[in-house]
């Protein structure tokens, strides 16, 4: 272990069991398992440590929305009885608050580390093959590692289209978009995934006129149909507009403004709007890593090519996260870095299956899902059973004024297997999390049917919607 | 606290094990996954390790003797204060053979399959076992895919029919000459039972016909021309095999009590035999792997059946098996099926015989094949064509190598 002492005197050690490359969710993650498995544990970081996700991705976002959602409140304080004649906003404050919550949590990472004896290399890392690593620090220094372990958790950035190219001024990355200085007339994004919807979201709720355009038929082209329709139908409620199966051909800036040049069904159309948000998905960190020389082969699309526990074509050489593949979300890297690092250390491990991993869009309102839509239960071949469950028919979600929503629920009809659930509405982001549980622990519809849901809760919901798959619904 | 040793189900037909040899005494300390006792099975002999860290307080079945499944063959204690060390074994060991029943002793938390809610609905729903089961889940914790992957290599729930206790067979006479009493084995009942259930039970008819065998022994000297590993005639037998049962996929079937299963794979089960019996493990998917994959695999599971090392998954759920008794110079024989497959064929000794060709007699390097076919399953005209393409292979061995 590397530690306190020799890190005060400036003696980094060099020799270490497990050497991982990025501080993300991934990679903090996998350094705390490794070294509470008792493995002699280095972290490599170019950035800042908590990586996109805590500094320029999930969390910042999260604490804006939430501005957003207490704004929204605001605004409609009368419906719940209250006068809020004054209410604005403060958007530098609002920015200011959302950079202090990533810093303050950034600044958590660090304390984990040490307090786990982690060695930290402030600097950019590059595999010399053999398990050596060459590190670049900030202030020019090299220094080489050597590990019979080297974790890649690079991480993934914005994915840039030709004719699609951020500026940083007025055509702007997730980045820019956290922090700006004007909420701006008008906004264009493309991209209707997470980060897109959250944007829309985020910006409408200050007064822009936002449009967003997906590549793809329809909006959130993860999500079930159904749900993505109820979440399109409620924004576009709101002002927000939505062109799906459109494409940006041309993107300029253009004075104060950007002009798009938008195509849909063979027809053109230009749209000028002060900014516009780039969020077409992401592309992996592969670049400046030695993976040539050290024999680390990508897969057809540019990820890293790893196997169920992340091991790479190369012995010794691992990769997790988003980058090596998809879905490019922090709680999978997280997971996966887990299982490799157990993994590595000899422990049972158990690979990750992918229709495990929920996905969680904070929009207005919030979306999350988990497993198999119903399209595509339909596709593999299930026969399926189907449960919905409007917040109309909920207590708690009539008490709370927040009356639109769904879950559904689909079924295996011949084993009660959990295939998928979908939600849309209120806090639907904290609840999905019952249904990942269930899939984990393999439950049937029988189980979730016996398990009782505490009343009043949004989570009564979940249970109606199984029951109502059965056709034993209550409150329909 | 004490824990009781329980013994193991290795896979849903087995319902007694023996124990070999106890490897620690009472007394003796042990720790989680300390091997302690070896059982033995109809099928191999493995070591059951400690659940738990403690002593060994008590040892319930002797060296030798049977128990039933899921009985207490002994105890461990997590605490070794209340251990009464007696070095001594406390039972008195049987002579083995004398099937003496060890009277199931009710654990207090019983014996509990720990398995998910959908693992049991999809057990259920196939029929399957879930204590013959290794679970993959965490602590072995049986999922949903270690009921499929059972599902999947299952031809037909195994229905055990214990055998019948006959009277010895006329010693009473007094006129038999002196002779060694060889108890049975775990393997030599199993054996026993399996193949009265078969003869009784399925109306077996047989199919013969003669291969000429020169375009595949030239193919094999080519084939294994410079290598130092060499491929056997069998390896290309059980290839041929699969092949067939492919363009035959009727003949690839299994009967049970409501359907007859058609399997979307031949798996072949290559008889071995080892000391003291038989054993059939299991090339998987034969058509699906080269010649090469296919010796090596057979060499292997050879190997470790002889060495008694086979693990279930290596042994269960063959789809149809071949017999060679060709080494011993038989030239035709016939075999009982192992159930619950639908057939099984024999394969006599390549020779040199006399045929008659185009009206000349000349000489050819012949081999005789017999198909044992249920009836129930797999109706003659299948069975034939079966073998007919079986031949064709043989005799024009390049489509072996395809």
């Amino acid at each position: 272990m590397c530690n306190a002492k020799d890190r005060e005197n400036g003696m980094a050690e060099v020799d270490f069991d497990v050497v991982i490359v990025g501080a993300g969710p991934g990679g903090y993650v996998g350094a705390i398992r490794a070294a509470q498995l008792g493995l002699k544990t280095a972290v490599v970081e170019a950035g800042q440590l908590g990586g996109v996700c805590l500094n320029w991705g999930c969390i910042p976002t999260k604490a804006l929305l939430r501005s957003a959602e207490v704004y929204r409140q605001f605004l409609r304080a009368g419906d719940y009885g209250l006068t809020a004649a004054d209410a604005g906003f403060d958007l530098s404050k609002m920015v200011e608050r959302s950079r202090n919550v990533a810093r303050k949590l950034s600044g958590g990472v660090a304390h984990l580390l040490k307090k786990n004896g982690i060695a930290l290399f402030e600097g950019r890392g590059t595999l010399l093959g053999g398990g050596k690593l060459k590190v670049e620090t900030s202030s020019r220094e090299t220094i080489f590692l050597s590990a019979k372990h080297i974790i890649l958790a690079t991480g993934s950035r914005p994915l840039v289209l030709p004719g699609i190219e951020p500026d940083g001024q007025r055509i702007w990355t997730s980045r820019e978009a956290l922090v700006p200085e004007a909420i701006p007339e008008s906004l264009l994004v493309i991209g209707s995934g997470a980060i897109g919807i959250e944007f829309a979201s985020f910006y409408n709720a200050f007064g822009s006129k936002v449009t967003v355009i997906e590549a793809l038929g329809r909006i959130m082209p993860r999500e079930d149909e159904e749900i993505a329709h109820l979440a399109r139908k409620e924004m576009e409620k709101q002002g927000i507009r939505f062109l799906a199966g459109a494409r940006v051909t041309v993107l300029q800036s253009d004075g104060n403004e950007v002009s798009a040049t938008i195509e849909k069904d063979g027809k053109k159309e230009e749209l000028r709007t002060a900014r516009a948000i780039v969020a077409a998905g992401v592309t992996p960190n592969v670049e400046n890593l030695g993976l040539e020389a050290a024999g680390v082969r990508l897969d057809g699309r540019g990820f890293i090519q790893t196997d169920e526990y992340g091991r790479t074509s190369a012995e010794g050489v691992y990769a997790v996260g988003d980058v090596s593949g998809d879905p490019c979300l922090a709680h999978k890297a997280s997971h996966e870095a887990i299982l490799c690092v157990e993994k590595i250390a000899g422990l049972e491990a158990h690979p990750l299956g992918k229709h495990r991993v929920p996905r969680c869009t904070y929009g207005h309102p919030q979306v999350a899902g988990i497993g198999l839509t119903e399209s595509q239960a339909e596709e593999a071949g299930y026969r399926i059973r189907v449960g919905r469950f409007s917040a109309r028919g909920n207590g708690k979600a009539t008490a709370l004024g927040e009356s639109g929503g769904l879950v559904k629920t689909i079924f295996d009809e011949r084993t009660g297997e959990l295939l998928g659930a979908h939600l849309v509405g209120a806090e639907v982001t904290e609840l999905i999390q019952g249904f990942a549980i269930a899939g984990t622990l393999e439950t049937t519809e029988a189980e979730l049917m016996r398990t009782v849901f505490p009343h009043p809760t949004l989570s009564e919901m979940m249970h109606e919607s199984v029951l109502e798959a059965y056709g034993r619904a209550i409150h329909i | 606290m004490s824990v009781e040793i329980l013994m193991p189900s290795l896979d849903p037909s087995m319902h007694n094990g023996r124990i070999v040899k106890w490897l620690i005494t009472a007394g003796d300390p042990v720790n989680i996954g300390d091997p302690v006792v070896e059982i033995e099975t109809d099928k191999a002999v493995f070591e059951v390790e400690a659940e738990v860290a403690g002593v060994l307080g008590e040892i319930r079945v002797a060296e030798g003797e049977y128990a039933d499944v899921n009985s207490v063959i002994g105890i461990i204690r997590e605490d070794g204060s209340d251990v009464i060390p007696s070095k001594e074994t406390p039972a008195p060991a049987q002579p083995a053979g004398e099937r003496k029943k060890v009277a199931p002793v009710p654990s207090p938390a019983g014996h509990r399959v720990f398995a998910s809610p959908l693992a049991r609905r999809l057990a259920a729903l196939e029929g399957i076992e879930l204590s013959g089961l290794s679970g993959s889940g965490p602590k072995g914790r049986i999922v949903k895919i270690d009921v499929e992957r059972a599902s999947s290599s299952k031809s037909a729930p195994a229905t055990v029919t214990p055998l019948k206790k006959e009277g010895p067979l006329g010693d009473e006479s007094g006129f038999l000459p002196a002779y060694e009493s060889i108890p049975h084995t775990a393997m030599r009942l199993s054996i026993a039972r399996r193949l009265v259930e078969s003869s009784r039970e399925i109306p077996h008819y047989y199919l013969t016909l003669d291969c000429e065998m020169d375009a595949l022994m030239d193919l094999r000297v080519q084939v294994n021309d410079g290598e130092s590993v060499k491929i056997s005639a069998n390896d290309f037998f059980i290839r041929a095999a699969a092949i067939a049962l492919r363009e035959v996929p009727a003949a690839n079937a299994a009967w049970t009590e409501n359907a007859i299963l058609r399997f979307s794979r031949a798996d072949i089960s290559v008889a071995v035999s080892v000391e003291g019996g038989l054993i059939t493990p299991v090339v998987r998917d034969a058509g699906g792997k080269g010649l090469a994959l296919i010796s090596a695999e057979a060499r292997q599971l050879a190997e470790k059946a002889r060495a008694g090392k086979l693990h279930p998954e290596e042994y269960k759920g063959g789809t149809f098996t071949i017999s060679n008794l060709g080494m011993f110079g038989i030239k035709h024989f016939t075999s009982i099926i192992n159930p619950p497959q639908g057939a099984i064929l024999s394969i006599g000794a390549v020779e040199e015989r006399p045929i008659v060709k185009e009206g000349q007699i000349r000489p050819a390097t012949m081999m005789t094949v017999t198909l044992a076919v249920d009836h129930r399953c797999i109706d003659g005209a299948t069975g034939a064509e079966f073998l007919a393409a079986f031949r064709r292979l043989i005799e024009k061995p390049v489509r072996i190598l395809l």
